[in-house]
């Protein structure tokens, strides 16, 4: 436990990689589009961030299911761990959705369903973490942060479904397209090479961060250990 | 002791995340014994006390109460089950007597009006029956809490620090009731710090220390004034 | 004079401890029935929750009357939005006392001893939260309509408030039941609350402007589908959770 796995070293730098490579991919080879120029560019690692968003809060209310069925303390700190994740990608998702509304939208915040969401989403999970900071009972806090990472997750495509109810105007890119939906654009078959391969990238990113996040956890058991055998 | 125990608790180990809090604890009860379990605060009293209630689950080991398992069996245990603990369990903006029947009713006891005068009566709050618990005084709502406790006849009686709070005056009419319910043959498990009034009550005392039962001794086996030295030799010796 | 109290009774303990033993199984409905009765009793003679709930609710209306200067053409638009949110702060008042009260003098414990099923413990607190809701909303509805004119006495708008209510305590009583056993109780229920509740709200304010503006049936439709779907999703999540927000 003391030094870093082997494994984990050869994810970090296949992580690096696979970054450098995608970013490159980004801006040199995935072709200008015709309308919306440069800052179209900014798609790729917002989607991207958005389903690694995503993948943490999904990752967070399964693994609080199998902490609530099973009981052991491993479960929590992965639950931990990817809500906090989730929630920085989730975060990286509004902001550079923020950066590229700015010159197509013509502003910097609309109340379209999917940024709604996204910003709620943020919200549940920010109520998340401060339930867990105002409860001592370590198993307490996890049995509750594993209920409210579950009630959270489920509220999420209810809420996503009613703010669609409401008119949108967010380009459906992956699907259907709504008519009137502005900034939409059709991808070509290069674009949609790089779309993937950030998504994949991104995916590793979680991965490799996880993976981290969770041996930190561990670690602080260890001190939190130590520190009852010698101080008690 | 031929007879089979009726609570009957092997290695049993409760943690708090990742501190032990129980290490691997022994601990067996004939029925009719009074048992005072002594100790020094944070020894585990409370804590081993709410997992016999069935209100926490063991991390490891085996807890058995009149053969049903704990966490198992925890709806067959809780039938036979009465607990005070230094909280009343009782609700302000009732009256007395509302709250037995309010608790009378969830136990599903029958004949519930002739039975919570009865224990009204037991606990000698029968003249202040219609008034709200939260105009009484700490003595009066831990009698009531024991009334609340033995509404449903249970076997087994589990006590957590009963004397917390009180003055002489409701000290002793708390112990005249311990006495009545452990002299119909229950079975009385009360953890307490206070060895005096433990050494008034109890049958056989037992010393928790560090998540562990370090010694047991016999009411019998000595006078109230050697179960002072008794505890602390179990304490020192731990 | 209290002592010989206790001393006189001593012949009657025979009689009292040799009732049998009760049925073998505490009955789902009756540990219901008594939690509810149980509530409704308490709040009967104290009536602390209820009129706070009620003052609060209609200070909230007075104070959107000057936010948004309610004239009349404002308050047909307006009146469904500023009724919702009028409700879910009051509410809060509502659902954090009434967990808290089994918190105090540790009566959730004393539930939790009783060999009762827990959902008759989580049905039990959120029928009671319903019936406090549904008081307040009772008395408040007629108020709004009297205060500003608008007709509220619509069979639609009672159906969307019922829905909304019932989802409301379904998540309320089981957020505040985690919120009371927290250090920071009194501030954590909103929220933890509010972001859940984000689609109940939605759907019930578009539900309950669409009939007071008359909007046809088929655009309302989608909006009532949404609040029993929440209704349905989250009594049946809350259901299955409840235990571990409660048991150790």
């Amino acid at each position: 436990m003391a030094s870093k796995p082997v494994a984990l070293k050869i994810l970090d730098i296949i992580t690096i990689l696979l970054l450098l490579v995608a970013t490159g991919l980004v801006f040199f080879f995935a072709p200008l589009e015709r309308v919306m120029g440069l800052v179209q560019k900014v798609f790729y690692f917002h989607v991207a961030a958005g389903w690694v968003g995503m993948l943490g809060f999904l990752v967070a209310a399964m693994v609080g299911g199998i902490y609530l069925a099973r009981g052991e303390r491993k479960w929590d700190i992965v639950g931990l761990a990817s809500v906090e994740i989730g929630m920085a990608f989730a975060f990286i998702n509004v902001v550079t959705g923020s950066i590229w509304a700015r010159p197509i939208w013509n502003t910097w915040w609309t109340w379209d369903p999917r940024l709604t969401t996204a910003t709620i989403m943020l919200l549940i999970y920010a109520a998340y973490l401060m339930l867990r900071s105002g409860i001592e009972d370590p198993d307490r806090r996890a049995r509750f942060g594993a209920v409210y990472a579950i009630v959270g997750f489920i509220s999420v495509p209810l809420t996503f479904f009613s703010a669609r109810l409401f008119r949108t105007i967010h380009p459906v890119v992956i699907g259907t397209n709504q008519p009137g939906a502005e900034g939409a654009f059709d991808m070509t078959a290069d674009m949609r090479l790089v779309f993937f391969f950030s998504l994949f990238t991104f995916s590793v990113i979680f991965v490799d961060l996880l993976w981290h996040r969770i041996r930190l956890g561990q670690l602080q058991d260890q001190v939190e250990q130590l520190k009852l055998k010698f101080n008690v | 002791m031929e007879k089979p125990p009726i609570i009957q608790v092997k290695r049993l180990v409760k943690r708090f995340g990742l501190k032990t809090v129980l290490h691997g604890l022994d601990f067996e009860v004939q029925p009719g014994e009074f048992v005072a379990l002594l100790g020094p605060n944070g020894a585990g009293k409370t804590t081993f006390l709410r997992i016999l209630a069935s209100l926490s689950r063991p991390a490891m080991g085996e807890v058995r109460i009149v053969n049903y398992r704990l966490p198992q069996q925890a709806a067959a245990v809780r039938r036979i089950l009465g607990v005070v603990s230094h909280l009343p369990l009782l609700y302000g903006d009732l009256t007395a007597e509302e709250n037995l029947h309010f608790y009378g009713r969830i136990y599903g006891i029958p004949r519930l009006e002739r039975r919570v005068q009865e224990v009204l009566e037991l606990v000698g709050l029968t003249a202040r029956r219609r008034d709200l618990v939260r105009t009484f005084s700490r003595g009066m709502q831990q009698r009531l809490a024991i009334g609340r406790a033995v509404l449903h006849d249970p076997e087994v009686m589990l006590f957590d620090e009963p004397h917390t709070g009180l003055d002489q005056d409701a000290c002793q009419m708390l112990d005249n009731v311990l006495r009545e319910v452990a002299a119909r043959g229950r079975t009385v498990v009360m953890t307490s710090h206070d060895l005096a009034r433990a050494a008034d009550l109890a049958s056989r005392f037992d010393v928790l220390s560090r998540g562990r039962i370090v010694a047991s001794a016999a009411r019998s086996e000595m006078t109230s004034d050697q179960l002072l030295g008794f505890y602390r030799q179990a304490l020192q010796g731990s | 004079m209290e002592t010989q109290k206790i001393e006189k009774p001593a012949p009657m303990i025979e009689t009292v401890l040799s009732i049998e033993s009760p049925p073998a199984r505490a009955g789902f409905l009756r540990a219901l029935g008594a939690i509810i009765w149980k509530d409704l009793a308490a709040e009967l003679r104290s009536r602390e929750l209820l009129s706070a709930m009620l003052v609060f609710a209609l200070l909230v209306i007075l104070i959107f009357n000057f936010a948004l200067e309610l004239d009349a053409q404002t308050r047909y638009n307006v009146a469904a939005g500023v009724l919702w949110v009028t409700f879910a702060f009051a509410g809060t008042l509502g659902l954090n006392r009434s967990m808290a009260m089994e918190k105090d003098r540790g009566c959730l414990d004393g539930l939790l001893l009783a060999p009762v099923d827990r959902s008759a413990i989580y049905f039990g607190k959120m029928f009671g939260n319903l019936i406090f809701m549904l008081l307040v909303e009772v008395i408040v509805l007629p108020v709004y309509s009297l205060l500003y004119n608008v007709n509220l006495f619509q069979p639609g708008l009672i159906v969307v408030t019922l829905l909304g209510s019932m989802g409301y305590v379904a998540v309320g009583t089981l957020l505040a039941s985690m919120a009371v056993q927290t250090r920071t109780r009194d501030i954590l229920l909103p929220i933890l609350l509010f972001p859940v509740m984000i689609p109940l709200f939605i759907a019930a304010v578009k539900a309950s402007g669409g009939f007071l503006q008359g909007i046809p049936m088929d655009e309302i439709w989608p909006w009532l589908n949404l609040l029993l779907v929440y209704d349905v999703v989250f009594i049946a999540v809350a259901f299955m959770v409840f235990d571990y927000i409660v048991e150790e």
